[in-house]
């Protein structure tokens, strides 16, 4: 496999993560045009437990962090190591995505569900669409484990590694957004 | 009908025994060529069907007249210019963008492959499975009666209950994605494949306004994609983005709407800019006047385009300064195009000009697009639009430009290319007449809707009264779409009689032209070009034949992919999976899901798709 294919996938990865960047984009527009239509039910002050989004903001930094590990051991060829980054970082995007079902969970059963009001709606599609690319982040990195131990890093692996590896980080910026913008701009 | 020509078809193929090769040659190749040319099958069936539903519109306006009621029922009448307008944005003019970039771009820019073979069929076979989407509409319950704009809250679950709409938002999410996909498959084609020695301003014009065009798309579709999803959380799961209460936004569905739709107005036209510039160019044996002011002509227009989407909808009650800010941007464009337009009639000046159908398909849009163009600047001005907002001027207005420019453009392309793909000439008197009943066609069916417009009549009129003294302009507008089937007729007889005779381009450059894709053979070879093109000047292969050179015969080794159905079969999951959606079975959406995730992961783990070739040349 030559490296112009290399330089090409990674390129077109960007393109796509661009993208991605602009259906994102059209989300937060919707929030931002939405979060006052609370039509007499909740307001994003009375809603948001900060303390609890700052856990969840720092257990997904900290994956990003543990799949930057994972990338470098996979560069040096270790094997046995990038898995364990990797396996690391999994489960840390698990408990990210378990700790958002939760807050949704807590949210409905206080009677707060995305039927209530255009705030909730778009509150609850924007911070979900990220949720479900976690998700598809996962299943992609499972899928990748899998490859890892079963064929080593072969340049075509290394090249999926690399795109992996970039979605995650990508996903960890939209987030900081979310943070930024969803709850600590919401519950100030 | 559908059922009895699939009937035919599916005997056919058992008769002659052809399934293994309409599956090894077709359905599972991954050649941007043959793709190109499924992508124009589409297109034409696709045109013939939206030309139908046109006419039967027209046929409608004609006879519902004081106690007549026509035809259809308002309700019907709603479904039909609904799938008019679905039909030919996102089936013909988008067929059309991406069948000519799978069949001349790679060719164009010297490579032997697109960036992304897999992802080309993938984008291809979602294509297809939206397309099926919106015929099965036809059979099976009822199409959507919002408009192929789908504003709410008439799409919302409110005022448009029944699986019309979901029929429409899965019809243009699937669409939507596959653009998006083969976007990007190609703008990493242009981007990073180009033979050595094409810079970018050595690119020729086509593969200018292309590359500007995905541009277009890949910041665009992802808007759409958003808003189409938004919808249907809307409609599926009981949200408020766009409904009546609640604290939804409906002027957020028409802002984020446009945001993308304005866009795709010029992903439509740009590829038709590029054609002609090629083709009158090669036609006037000249080289085209003004290469670098065309290229910046197409850059500001690519800007632009996402700076006036509020002009669709002046009325909606902006401030006079917003409406004003958009006014002006609007005519802005004007410039540019304008550029364009003086510079291809610069280019004819003083050429030795070939009149063959190409040209006449260039001249009969230069009238027409510019009628369209003076229209357009005309209702840029909002208190002019406040007057002709959602009339008839409208409608005239932007079939004056998509005819005039899309579809006239795809013609004059069609002919010019059909030698290069085919290896045949396509008969010039058939082309001829064609083209004549298209052109007068054209003006007795549009023109007749401007003054329709000016006196009051309404877009997506279903019935109006005889007083109103309209009923002689919309006859003559009806007997204008006579004229366009007729063009069809005889562009159908074109190419039945082309294929007939087989009057084969031998030298694979039948029209002595410019660029690279004249310099292999007609038809290309699975690869395009043994050896890859050195380019040195603009118009390399004009270049080429001044001063030709001999090479040395040399054995070339690359690797081509290997073919491949996963893009059928996850594009057959999501089509039963937008289907179930529709229909609200979610155990079957299940499996449909759960069959495109496992088939992307089956063939992305894939690590032997590609095989080695040896080519001598």
């Amino acid at each position: 496999m030559s490296t112009e294919a290399d330089t090409r996938t990674v390129f077109g990865f960007w393109v796509y993560l661009m993208t991605d960047c602009l259906l994102f984009a059209s989300l937060f527009a919707t929030y931002a045009v939405l979060h006052n239509n609370i039509w007499n039910g909740p307001s994003s002050r009375e809603i948001f437990d900060l303390p609890f989004v700052l856990t969840e903001t720092l257990i997904l930094l900290t994956s990003s962090f543990t799949s930057g590990l994972a990338m470098l051991s996979a560069h040096r060829g270790s094997k046995s190591r990038s898995l364990f980054w990797f396996a690391i970082t999994f489960l840390l995007g698990a408990a990210f995505v378990t700790m958002e079902l939760r807050e949704f969970s807590h949210l409905v059963h206080e009677g707060y569900s995305w039927t209530r009001s255009g705030f909730l709606s778009s509150f609850f599609t924007l911070v979900a669409t990220h949720g479900l690319h976690i998700s598809v982040g996962l299943l992609w990195m499972l899928v990748m484990m899998v490859q890892i131990s079963s064929r080593g890093f072969k340049s075509i692996i290394m090249r999926r590694l690399v795109c992996l590896s970039l979605f995650w980080h990508f996903l960890d910026v939209v987030w900081i957004f979310i943070f930024t913008i969803v709850y600590l701009m919401g519950a100030a | 009908m559908m059922l009895l020509s699939g009937v035919i078809a599916m005997g056919y193929l058992f008769y002659t025994k052809r399934w293994k090769w309409l599956w090894d040659e077709w359905l599972t190749t991954l050649d941007p060529k043959k793709i190109g040319v499924m992508y124009l099958l589409m297109v034409f069936l696709m045109l013939l069907k939206g030309v139908i539903d046109g006419a039967l519109m027209r046929a409608q306006q004609i006879v519902s007249v004081g106690d007549a009621h026509g035809i259809f029922s308002a309700d019907h009448f709603q479904q039909v210019f609904t799938a008019h307008g679905t039909t030919m944005i996102f089936f013909v003019g988008m067929g059309i963008v991406f069948g000519l970039m799978n069949l001349i771009i790679p060719l164009q820019i010297g490579a032997r492959d697109v960036a992304y073979p897999f992802l080309n069929s993938l984008g291809f076979w979602l294509f297809f499975a939206a397309i099926m989407l919106l015929n099965v509409s036809l059979a099976i319950g009822d199409f959507s009666i919002a408009g192929w704009v789908g504003y709410a809250p008439l799409s919302g679950l409110e005022f448009g209950p029944g699986e019309g709409i979901d029929y429409w938002i899965w019809t243009l999410q699937i669409a939507g994605v596959g653009s998006l996909i083969s976007g990007i498959n190609f703008i990493v084609t242009i981007l990073k494949m180009r033979c050595p020695g094409m810079t970018m301003m050595k690119m020729p014009m086509f593969v200018w306004s292309v590359l500007a065009t995905l541009v277009l798309i890949i910041f665009a579709f992802p808007i759409l994609t958003a808003t189409l999803s938004l919808l249907a959380l809307d409609r599926y799961m009981d949200m408020h983005f766009f409904t009546s209460s609640f604290g939804g936004d409906q002027m957020m569905y028409v802002n984020l709407f446009w945001a993308w739709g304005h866009p795709e107005v010029y992903i439509l036209v740009l590829p038709a800019f590029g054609i002609f510039s090629e083709v009158v160019a090669t036609y006037s044996r000249k080289k085209l006047f003004g290469y670098t002011s065309m290229v910046w002509a197409i850059v500001a227009i690519t800007v632009l385009s996402f700076l006036v989407w509020l002009h669709h909808f002046f009325t909606m009650g902006a401030d006079a300064n917003v409406n004003a800010f958009f006014g002006i941007m609007t005519m802005l464009i004007a410039v540019p195009t304008g550029v364009k337009v003086f510079n291809w009639l610069f280019t004819m000046h003083q050429g030795r000009i070939l009149f063959a159908t190409p040209m006449l398909w260039f001249m009969g849009f230069i009238a027409v697009f510019t009628i369209g163009g003076m229209t357009g600047v005309l209702m840029a001005v909002p208190a002019i639009d406040f007057q002709v907002h959602n009339s008839l001027f409208l409608v005239a207005h932007f079939h004056s430009v998509i005819i005039g420019g899309v579809v006239f453009g795809f013609f004059a392309g069609f002919t010019y290319w059909f030698p290069k793909f085919t290896g045949i000439k396509l008969d010039e008197k058939l082309g001829k007449y064609a083209f004549v009943c298209w052109f007068i066609g054209f003006m007795a069916a549009f023109l007749p809707l401007y003054a329709l417009g000016l006196m009051g009549a309404t877009r997506r009129l279903d019935h109006y009264e005889a007083s109103t003294g309209w009923q002689p302009l919309f006859i003559v507008a009806g007997f204008g779409v006579f004229l366009i089937l007729c063009g069809i007729g005889f562009q159908v007889l074109q190419l039945i009689k082309s294929i007939k005779q087989k009057d084969r381009d031998t030298t694979g450059d039948p029209w002595n032209g410019r660029t690279l894709e004249w310099s292999t053979t007609s038809p290309p070879p699975l690869y395009n070009f043994a050896r890859l093109p050195k380019v040195t000047e603009l118009d390399e292969f004009w270049v080429m034949k001044q001063t030709p050179v001999k090479h040395k015969e040399e054995v070339h080794h690359f690797e081509m992919p290997k073919n491949s159905a996963a893009g059928l079969i996850i594009s057959a999951f999501s089509f039963i999976f937008s289907f179930a959606m529709v229909w609200h079975i979610f155990w079957l959406a299940g499996v449909g899901l759960l069959g495109v995730i496992i088939s992307l992961i089956i063939r992305l783990s894939n690590d032997d798709f590609e095989y080695e070739l040896e080519v001598k040349g």
